[in-house]
């Protein structure tokens, strides 16, 4: 019970910046932000968020487009539980959490059936699948119920960054050697396949995303030793 | 009948959850370290994907989709719920989750001790709402179908899940290069695996 109290009466003063002290991107503030891109990479090191990760990195322009719904979906339902995070009874949180999250989705999905339409039937159910996104509810769960709106949208804007990155990376290499493109355009130039160079076509079915992603973990973690499990 | 076993061989093997469409990644690498956890999380999820599956059809036919509500007034054919999925998807399999928590804490304490933190995680599976979202798509034409689906795909992630583990239990073993242990490993195991399951893809049904 005491520790409600003094939760609730920091609450007025966390509610919306920490005033008194920590300036807007303080030394602290920077590293939620910068964190999740290497060290804490929701992919490679949390485990979170593997399932869309991997089903729509065939191109770049679907991969940039679900990065940029994940930021936005991300940033702003962490600052609305981050909000709400007093009043939110314990034992309903993860349907309190589901509904906040599945609304930012439906406004997301709607957008871009409105402006991208091509890009929205591409991803499919995938927009929709980003309201069971781990990395969405596993942020909520562990950073935005315990922590001021300004540190949440930080966690979530870099967090999902670091998502980003990844879906971005995976999809440059299977879109370069699976069709020789990137956005669309032809990268590879017509001499190098006269000479009798062939597209990958293994990089676009789905088992090379999942074997990119495990490179791409084993280069990560070479380079960054503590990263290593024991077994 | 022979509709239902096509149905229910496709969705177990060639539009395997996992290794067709990657959903329920995430616990599938973060609960498959043992074969007995592995096997639990498997049977919860075929349970509650045969459960909400069904009943989101009902939903989405009598509900959501364009003209559903015809069925209480011929001039609400006009309305068009079908925005609203995601949330009465959610909605659903939330609560269903919550129920099978509940039965199984009552009836079964030793697995739900053993289930732990899982259980409750199902919700947020991918391959839940993944199933139902599938289904909205596949334009099915009963409730048994839709059901059968679920089954089927609950299944096939049980089968995913439970080799995955296995391989797991015998790979700490294996002298893996250091920087894949663990994930890493898992990953390329799953990718080859994937390959594997690829020569499904041939038949047709």
């Amino acid at each position: 019970m005491a520790d409600k109290e003094s939760t609730h009466s920091k609450k007025n003063t966390l509610l919306f910046l920490n005033k008194e002290s920590e300036p807007l991107f303080s030394k602290k503030n920077r590293t939620l932000l910068t964190d999740p891109l290497d060290d804490n990479n929701p992919i490679t090191v949390q485990v979170l968020g593997i399932c869309s990760a991997l089903a729509i990195t065939v191109q770049l322009k679907p991969a940039l487009v679900m990065s940029l719904s994940v930021v936005a979906v991300m940033g702003a339902s962490n600052v609305i539980i981050s909000l709400l995070r007093n009043l939110i009874p314990n034992r309903i949180r993860i349907i309190v959490q589901l509904v906040v999250v599945a609304s930012m989705v439906i406004l997301v999905d709607q957008i871009l059936r409105a402006y991208a339409y091509d890009v929205s039937k591409q991803l499919s159910i995938f927009i929709g699948l980003i309201i069971t996104n781990c990395i969405v509810m596993g942020r909520l769960e562990a950073f935005a119920l315990g922590n001021g709106v300004w540190k949440s949208f930080l966690d979530g804007i870099g967090n999902a960054s670091g998502y980003g990155f990844i879906l971005i990376v995976v999809a440059f290499f299977r879109e370069l050697f699976g069709s020789g493109k990137l956005f669309g355009y032809q990268i590879i130039p017509d001499i190098l396949y006269e000479m009798g160079y062939e597209n990958n076509g293994l990089m676009l079915l789905s088992p090379m995303a999942l074997i990119t992603v495990g490179v791409f973990i084993w280069i990560q973690r070479a380079r960054n030793r503590k990263l290593i499990e024991k077994n | 009948m022979e509709g239902y076993l096509n149905l229910f061989v496709k969705s177990i093997f060639i539009e395997n959850m996992i290794f067709a469409y990657f959903l329920g990644m995430c616990s599938y690498l973060a609960v498959s370290k043992t074969v007995k956890t592995a096997l639990g999380l498997g049977f919860a999820v075929i349970f509650v994907l045969a459960i909400t599956v069904p009943i989101n059809f009902l939903l989405d036919t009598y509900l959501l989709r364009p003209g559903a509500l015809k069925w209480l007034d011929p001039s609400y054919a006009e309305i068009d719920l079908s925005f609203l999925s995601f949330i009465m998807f959610i909605a659903v399999i939330a609560s269903m989750v919550q129920l099978v928590e509940m039965i199984v804490e009552k009836f079964a304490p030793a697995l739900y001790g053993a289930l732990g933190i899982f259980l409750p995680l199902i919700a947020v599976n991918c391959a839940i709402l993944g199933g139902s979202l599938f289904m909205q798509q596949k334009d099915f034409s009963g409730v048994s179908e839709s059901a059968v689906y679920g089954l089927g795909s609950g299944i096939g992630w049980l089968l995913a899940i439970l080799a995955i583990a296995a391989i797991r239990e015998k790979i700490i073993y294996s002298n893996v290069p250091a920087p894949l242990r663990g994930l890493g490993i898992t990953f390329i195991i799953t990718g080859l695996m994937a390959l594997g399951f690829m020569s499904f893809m041939g038949i047709k049904l």
